[in-house]
């Protein structure tokens, strides 16, 4: 088997046993970025002088007889929102085309503790405002399984870049769907955890109430690994939860007797492809035929959730993009001569159109006069969305929904923000509630990967672990490789 | 001419004296480089997080106790929206509508009469940073750098009711207000540096209106004498507006120093709407009974208890206690002197009088002065004593404030030493009536004024040191 | 119509942003279209209901007043667009 196809609990044993080295590992995975990147666009920056430092460092520990840490000499790969020391954080912006942070995200402090190694930063929707990638200043990422199709967004890099073994694990951030949908629409595991598990320390954000980081991986034993590495509190992030972090590798059970799954009727409604909704239908009987228990419900304020999330997240993100002024980074016009006209232009030309229109859209909203209709009728409403989840698990231990009511779509940029948002509908509101969950892939439509989510009471990642695990091992739609680079 | 009220609301900003800044661990100290006490959270760096020092709560309700406040016991920040180039998130960490204080006052003491002033709020913040121009002002630069050094510095905000009838009543209060954040050691109150600072909501209304009229809010208030001066400017021009049957228009006006005017910011309509909303990266802050009783049980002895004090212990005058309350140093610096002498009203005598004029005099603080609490204390009861003539004592003073010597030591040094032995002054009123018959005749003859020559001439002969009650005394014994 | 052109070239100014007039129009359609889009929120009574504004029971996340390493002047400089006298350097602060 190639490398590049392998997961990090493979590499590990390889590494360990002496059966490969991290460099070749390494030098084994730009090789194959060599041979598809051309195709796939998940890259906005590559790093591979220090890539192959590191992972010789990796294999001296290895040859000295040290123990290493799973994830150590494992070549994985950051989204760009996540701020590296000295490495490019673009936000796939031309506002940040040039940012060289000077400090380390939280995460990217724990990923180094543990000796892994960074390939390069991932591609992105603009500031992680889209569902699509499309709104990438440098370049469209495509979809591995279909070049003409879009990866989905926002953290399409870090997914397509699994599909297309251009990575062995990656980091997403999950705002409103932004590392289930693209796990979904590649065939990927990806994983949301409960708001508060990860530091959003050094991820730039969009809207900070929602934000979370997560990893993107081959399989859910790989998705436990990372989060072991990446979760727990963070004294630089006043909402990071001071909880125990479990070894999540250990909720790896195949076991779901008597685990009461609950089939939210709202997410199973108008909008879904008949197609998607039979492979998520057939997961559910393979559920039942393991045991578990399914349970139908509902969550009445689903149709709220969409518009809920267009308000708050754009008014969050209106005042966290403000610090966008070209006066301590990023883009500036240097033919400006007042510092408010700098400001107007350096935003104008360095942001584009979709994160324009949200900047706009929260400025509204939170302005005078309309405060009160949108904003906080809109944190009222997240107040119900909220309650429907507690109900819920008074009935049923996770939920089970479509990933996304579609499979990944023709890149056109010819649908109209509105109808792109909706489609956001089945991830939206966990976000809303700061619920965990995880999108693991249960089929294909037409050749395009389909997910299904999982979602779990607060901070109980470990039952969505265990359920996604137990699915994962009675099938093998997580060992299908995308047809990219004469794969086939 | 029409008659006017004036109504006065003061909003002062208080630098908290932490060692940190809000929401950061960088220094909170003063100068420095430029953008050398500043990191990713304080620059705006993206991706960066607040995480709110404890200090910056405790000390708000320090601040809101000392001043008769409530203390809220939920409490929340918002982000305050709006670009300017010295705002590094260009939104500021505020608290919105729900400041940790509200509802206390401060009372104030104007040509002795007292008079009560609310405060409407106090709520935390977080500081600008500092635009240094390339020319002498603002609007004559064609650049500016900024400096992030305060950025992130913790304030509170204090906001008074409209209570203020007079800019006598605003200093006062002031003056007051100032004392009690010295006191309570939560701000250093260095105007000069902006560690406290002041805007001015002022209005005028005819005499007889119920219903205040607009005001204007003046700016850069950065002393207590630009303070008086732009109220008595603002009150001229908003008179002469009204008197004209003109409107005042609600603006934002800022103090121009070297004119000595208020002039109109231009500002847009946008510029006030902040879009206050919930700060997601902060969570609410919860402060419960045990907290504030722990404060409260801490509070210092504040200007009002320590002036009840003085008037009680020291039987001063009231006018004179205030002034002494007035600075924590001078306070300060009377409780360490009085100890060390067994005149009280003669040590605040001397404070408000000779020492003061120094201060004033070299533009020194009590801080900066060189003579110990206990040397002026034994200079003054020298004087009790009858060691020193009032006169003498000047002299010493004199000598005392260029290097900080024992009065004792430069009495002795200089040779100023009152002569109170009997026989020696007997010697010289013997040789002075000797030498002047003729008064003893006219003096004899109730003409009081011989008394007061021979007086002289004895003091001139022992060149002003012999003691002058003992003269006097014996003058009149011997010429009986 | 919620929103004129004249609104959003306030909206525009608030947020330091300028809509280029040839993109106006597409632009306040879209904006008014998701504006109406949200008016199915006024549907629901939320009379009582407390806004959500953290999903976390958190509360007094505070740090201790100690002063840790800042950053040099060159690092805090790294990534200025133009720099004078150890400051971050603007054009004229008013227009």
């Amino acid at each position: 088997m190639e490398l590049y196809k392998s997961t990090i609990h493979e590499l590990h044993e390889l590494l360990v046993n002496k059966k490969i080295s991290s460099v070749e590992l390494t030098n084994a995975l730009y090789e194959r970025i060599d041979q598809v990147e051309d195709q796939v666009k998940a890259y906005v920056t590559l790093d591979k002088e220090n890539a192959l430092a590191q992972a010789a460092k990796v294999d001296a520990k290895i040859a000295a007889g040290e123990t290493i840490k799973p994830l150590a000499g494992v070549p994985g790969a950051i989204k760009d929102n996540i701020s590296t020391k000295g490495l490019r954080t673009t936000c796939s912006s031309k506002m940040l085309e040039n940012l060289n942070p000077i400090y380390d995200a939280h995460v990217i402090k724990n990923l180094r503790a543990d000796d892994t190694i960074f390939l390069g930063k991932t591609n992105m929707d603009e500031f992680a405002m889209g569902s699509t990638t499309e709104s990438s200043f440098f370049k469209t990422t495509c979809n591995p399984w279909n070049l003409t199709r879009v990866p989905g967004g926002s953290s399409g890099g870090s997914a397509a870049a699994i599909a297309a073994g251009e990575a062995i694990w990656t980091l997403g951030s999950d705002t409103g769907g932004s590392i289930r949908q693209p796990a979904s629409f590649n065939g990927c595991v990806g994983i949301k955890p409960t708001y508060g598990r990860v530091s959003r320390y050094g991820c730039v954000a969009f809207a900070s109430s929602l934000d979370q980081i997560g990893p993107i991986t081959r399989d859910v034993t790989d998705a436990a690994i990372v989060l072991n590495t990446i979760c727990g509190v963070d004294g630089h992030d006043s909402t990071s939860l001071p909880v125990e972090v479990p070894d999540f590798t250990k909720a790896l059970k195949q076991d779901v007797k008597g685990l009461k799954i609950g089939l939210p009727k709202e997410y199973f409604g108008a909008g879904l492809d008949p197609k998607v909704e039979s492979e998520i239908s057939k997961a559910v009987e393979q559920y039942r035929a393991m045991g578990a228990e399914i349970v139908e419900l509902s969550l009445p304020h689903t149709e709220y959730a969409v518009i809920t999330y267009y308000i708050i997240a754009p008014a969050e993100a209106s005042a966290n993009l403000a610090r966008f002024d070209g006066v301590r980074y990023g883009h500036r016009n240097m033919n400006a001569t007042s510092a408010p006209e700098m400001t107007t232009l350096s935003r104008t030309e360095g942001f584009g159109s979709e994160v324009q229109r949200r900047i706009m859209l929260g400025t509204y909203v939170l302005s005078s006069g309309y405060y009160d209709a949108y904003y906080k009728k809109a944190m009222q409403v997240r107040t119900l969305i909220r309650r429907d989840f507690e109900e819920a698990f008074k009935q049923c231990d996770v939920l089970l929904t479509p990933t996304s009511p579609v499979v990944a779509y023709p890149i056109d940029g010819k649908m109209d923000p509105l109808s792109i948002y909706l489609l956001d509908v089945c991830t939206i509101p966990v976000n809303l509630a700061g619920l965990p969950g995880i999108s693991v892939p249960c089929g294909f439509v037409d050749g395009m990967p389909v997910g299904m989510q999982l979602i779990g009471k607060p901070l109980d990642e470990e039952t969505i672990l265990r359920a996604a695990y137990t699915f994962e091992q009675a099938n093998d739609y997580h060992k299908v490789i995308a047809p990219i680079g004469g794969d086939k | 001419m029409r008659k006017y009220i004036t109504v006065i609301g003061l909003e002062v900003h208080a630098e908290l004296k932490t060692n940190s800044k809000a929401f950061c661990s960088c220094s909170t100290e003063f100068g420095g480089d430029p953008n050398t006490h500043v990191c990713p959270v304080c620059l705006g760096m993206p991706g960066a997080l607040p995480v709110l020092n404890k200090q910056v709560v405790e000390f708000a309700i320090r601040a809101g106790l000392a001043v008769n406040c409530d203390i809220k016991k939920f409490n929340k920040f918002d982000r305050k929206n709006y670009f300017y180039p010295d705002l590094s998130k260009n939104y500021q960490i505020s608290q919105f509508d729900k400041p940790i204080c509200e509802e206390g006052h401060i009372d104030i003491l104007v040509d002795g009469e007292e008079k009560r002033i609310g405060i409407t709020r106090i709520h935390m913040e977080e500081d600008a940073g500092k635009l240094v121009h390339s020319g002498a002002t603002i609007s004559t630069s064609d650049s500016s750098a900024v400096d992030y050094n305060r950025a992130g510095v913790p304030l509170i905000e204090i906001v008074s009711e409209p209570d203020m009838r007079s800019s006598e009543e605003a200093r006062a209060y002031l003056e007051q207000l100032k004392a009690i954040l010295e006191y309570t050691d939560v701000c250093d109150c260095k105007m000069q540096e902006g560690s406290l600072r002041c805007d001015a909501n002022i209005s005028l209304m005819p005499e007889g209106a119920t219903e205040f009229g607009t005001r204007a809010e003046i700016k850069n208030l950065n002393s207590f004498r630009a303070l008086v001066r732009a109220i008595e400017y603002e009150i001229a021009r908003q008179a002469e507006i009204l008197e004209d049957g003109g409107h005042i228009v609600q603006e934002t006006r800022t103090w121009d120093d070297v004119n000595g005017v208020t002039l109109s910011m231009r500002s847009k309509e946008e510029a006030h709407d902040y879009r206050y909303f919930p700060e997601p990266d902060l969570v609410p802050v919860e402060i419960d009974d045990a907290w504030i009783e722990r404060v409260q049980s801490e509070l210092p002895e504040l200007p009002a208890a320590r002036q009840a004090r003085l008037i009680a212990d020291f039987a001063l005058p009231k006018e004179q206690a205030a002034l002494i309350v007035s600075t924590k140093a001078m306070a300060q610096y009377f409780d360490e002197a009085v100890s060390a002498t067994k005149d009280a009203k003669g040590l605040a005598n001397w404070l408000l009088g000779d020492v003061s004029a120094y201060l004033n005099n070299e533009d020194i603080t009590i801080s900066e002065f060189k003579v110990t609490p206990a040397n002026l204390g034994e200079l003054v009861d020298l004087i009790k004593e009858g060691v020193l003539s009032s006169k003498l004592a000047k002299q010493v003073f004199g000598e005392m404030v260029k290097e900080n010597h024992s009065p004792k030591a430069l009495v002795k040094e200089l040779g100023l030493e009152q002569v109170s032995d009997a026989g020696a002054i007997e010697a010289i009123v013997d040789e002075v009536l000797a030498e002047n018959p003729q008064s003893i005749i006219d003096f004899k003859a109730g003409k009081d004024r011989a008394l007061g020559f021979l007086v002289g001439q004895i003091m001139k002969k022992s060149k002003g040191k012999a003691n002058p009650n003992m003269v006097n005394d014996m003058l009149k014994a011997k010429m009986q | 119509m919620k929103v004129t052109e004249k609104d959003v070239r306030y909206i525009a100014g608030l947020s330091r942003l300028v809509i280029p007039e040839n993109e106006m129009e597409k632009f306040t359609e879209q904006f008014n279209q998701i504006l109406n889009y949200a008016d199915i929120l006024q549907k629901i009574d939320t009379t009582g209901i407390e806004p959500t504004a953290h999903v976390i029971p958190l509360s007094n996340v505070l740090r201790e007043d100690v002063v840790e390493n800042s950053v040099s002047n060159e690092e805090a400089l790294k990534n200025a667009p133009a720099v004078h006298n150890g400051g971050f350097k603007v054009p004229r602060v008013i227009e």
